[in-house]
């Protein structure tokens, strides 16, 4: 038989072989994406509730892009432009991230999995009134331009 | 108890009597209402709506009112949808030759040898009913939408270029290379194909396309948009009354687009 004090020595290693991992990464928050507008903040949900637009926000996208570009359907819920016109928000100084940028709001997360999207090839990643007030900082996606850096 | 069952019933049916007739007011009411409504807007299209067959966009060129000098509805198509170089300022494409670069709608000059009289006219996606660049698509991408404007759908485009050979027109050009800062409403890229989309994001919010809109700004008046099945339309009213040709008519694809004077 194991004396509580050889057990309780055994659960302080556990814990702490257990708590390793996890101290190790205490430093890193995950992806901490910029707020939205008012119209979707912590009062106001988003279209559909933050956990399944997490995980399914894609499809979403996917079946509004066909109804709009196929059947014409102008609506403004799952279209990719109004995420972007509510989700993507200025800097104090007025200036939008680009597509790329860890401060813009899809990317934020898309660089922290690595997941690459080719939405922003054709789609502007700015609101409509976006495009004059850029950001200076320039740090890219490193997937961003393989395609035009291969080209050249 | 049966009684009171009774009394129960009876005044259930009274307030489903009374539900019944307040309710049929009502749909009385909204029936006559959008009667109305779509006496006054000739093509009101809500956001939610879907497009149908019942109309068919069309545009009608008169190069007797088109300015031989006069780019105006290509610049507006240009500065629309974002593409090519406007006022001097360079193209997004600069990587491609001026061949390669795209171009949605261009101006054409034909000169008569014979009479020596030369025309103006723009020429752009003619938006066929039986479009040969929605028949040789093998991936679906190039496609006609009910209302008879013709896409591509960049989604699923692949840009294997058959629909660029098998346009009579033209019309279509092919993106070489990344782009940048492109217009909300005018989704275009890399590896893919594109062409004129009549506006159809203005289209759908019951505007005229840019090029048509610009051509009346400045008063030529040489572009008319419109509803051809609406035989009330200025469009079908116009070619009632003096025709509109098609280019290329020996082909048979009866285009969105008609001509008069050429």
């Amino acid at each position: 038989m194991m004396s509580f004090r050889q057990f309780a020595k055994h659960l302080v290693i556990l814990v702490g072989l257990t708590a390793l991992p996890v101290m190790s990464n205490a430093g890193d928050l995950g992806p901490v994406p910029p707020k939205a507008k008012a119209k979707a903040s912590e009062k106001t949900e988003c279209v559909e509730p933050v956990p399944v637009m997490r995980k399914d926000h894609m499809e979403f996208l996917k079946h509004k892009r066909d109804l709009t570009l196929r059947e014409g359907v102008r609506t403004k819920e799952h279209s990719l432009a109004e995420c972007i016109a509510c989700h993507v928000t200025p800097n104090d100084k007025g200036e939008y991230a680009r597509f790329g940028e860890d401060e813009h709001f899809c990317s934020s997360c898309h660089n922290y999995a690595a997941v690459n999207v080719d939405c922003f090839d054709c789609h502007s990643d700015l609101p409509e009134n976006g495009a004059k007030k850029l950001r200076s900082s320039n740090k890219t996606n490193p997937h961003k331009n393989i395609l035009t850096e291969g080209g050249k | 108890m049966s009684i009171s069952e009774n009394k129960v019933d009876k005044n259930h049916a009274n307030t489903y009597r009374r539900k019944f007739l307040t309710q049929s007011v009502a749909v009385a009411g909204l029936t006559i209402a959008p009667g109305i409504v779509l006496n006054q807007v000739a093509h009101a299209k809500a956001d939610a709506d879907k497009v149908t067959n019942a109309t068919r966009w069309g545009i009608l060129v008169d190069t007797n009112k088109c300015n031989k000098g006069c780019t105006d509805c290509v610049t507006a198509c240009k500065t629309e949808n974002a593409w090519g170089a406007v006022d001097g300022s360079p193209s997004s494409e600069t990587l491609s030759s001026k061949e390669q670069q795209a171009q949605w709608i261009r101006k054409v000059t034909i000169t008569d040898k014979q009479t020596g009289h030369v025309q103006s006219l723009p020429l752009f996606c003619q938006h066929c009913e039986t479009a040969p660049c929605v028949d040789v698509c093998p991936t679906g991408a190039s496609m006609k939408r009910e209302d008879g404007i013709v896409l591509v759908d960049k989604h699923i485009c692949i840009g294997c270029r058959y629909c660029m050979m098998a346009c009579p027109y033209k019309a279509r050009s092919f993106i070489h290379e990344k782009l940048e800062l492109q217009k909300t409403t005018a989704p275009r890229g890399i590896g893919t194909v594109e062409s004129c989309t009549m506006c159809a994001h203005r289209v759908d919010k019951d505007q005229d396309p840019a090029c048509v809109e610009a051509c009346s700004k400045a008063k030529h008046g040489a572009l008319l948009f419109g509803d051809m099945k609406d035989a009330n339309s200025a469009i079908s009213e116009e070619l009632k009354k003096h025709g509109g040709e098609q280019i290329r008519a020996d082909l048979g694809l009866n285009t969105g687009v008609r001509y008069q004077g050429l």
